[in-house]
């Protein structure tokens, strides 16, 4: 479906992940964090500049993995984006929601 | 009607083994539930003590004995060296799929903000102290506390 945010019109499926990246603008990340009622900031856009390129390698994500990531630990994680952090950065990094259990 | 509308808020898990099987089972889900946002605490009693246990929570083995899904007969499974066999396999495939050992995946919980609580029954049975258990371990409690700590709206117990 679409949806317009930001100013800009973006594909996103029914639980507002994209489906195109390269619609993708740090504008639309920060709006969609806003609505997840975070505020973007340098330490937030590190995690999802990782989370970005970990998804153009197509390394599935998982909680272990970013805590393993050098970048962030899980603490931090938790801490940055409070609830369902994974999907949340995902949803703001504007990737597919991630599929893992772990 | 109250505005709760059927969402789960927090997950209390009861862990009272400690066959590997089974603890997996506890921590992947506690573990799913903060991913969720939902809260998580876990309990654990009885032989669930030896998961949050220094020592033992290494050398904890898959039961092939009475575990119909092994496909093993009973008598194969009782054999010396196969609960170590069976528990190294399976273990190579965890590692497979990313999954983290068990002191590895303690440290993913609490890091997580789940709570970890010893049942202080099971550990008077046992005679283990506090400092026995794993660092993190929140503290050691009865039942009637941890019921304490899963009340308000949206708790689920779940007995594993």
């Amino acid at each position: 479906m679409e949806r317009t945010i930001a100013g800009v019109t973006i594909q996103v499926n029914e639980e507002g992940y994209l489906t195109d990246f390269s619609q993708w603008s740090k504008q639309v990340g920060n709006d969609l964090a806003l609505e997840a009622n975070i505020t973007m900031s340098p330490r937030h856009w590190e995690v999802i500049d990782y989370i970005q390129t970990e998804f153009k390698n197509e390394v599935p994500l998982s909680i272990r993995k970013i805590g393993k990531s050098g970048v962030v630990d899980i603490k931090e994680f938790y801490q940055l984006f409070p609830m369902a952090p994974l999907k949340t950065a995902s949803k703001i990094a504007g990737i597919p929601k991630p599929a893992s259990c772990i | 009607m109250s505005d709760q509308n059927g969402d789960i808020k927090k997950m209390m898990i009861i862990l009272s083994k400690a066959t590997l099987e089974n603890v997996y089972a506890a921590f992947v889900l506690a573990n799913g539930a903060r991913m969720e946002g939902i809260e998580a605490e876990m309990f654990f009693t009885f032989f669930g003590l030896e998961a949050i246990h220094k020592e033992k929570l290494e050398h904890l083995h898959i039961a092939t004995v009475g575990n119909p899904a092994m496909h093993m007969p009973t008598l194969l499974g009782g054999l010396p060296g196969m609960e170590a066999l069976a528990t190294h396999m399976m273990k190579k495939e965890m590692e497979r799929i990313d999954m983290p050992d068990v002191h590895e995946f303690l440290d993913i919980l609490t890091a997580s903000g789940v709570k970890l609580w010893a049942c202080k029954l099971a550990m008077d049975m046992f005679h283990y102290k506090k400092e026995d258990l794993y660092d993190d371990v929140d503290g050691v409690i009865t039942v009637g506390d941890f019921y304490k700590q899963g009340s308000g709206v949206g708790t689920h117990m779940l007995f594993i």
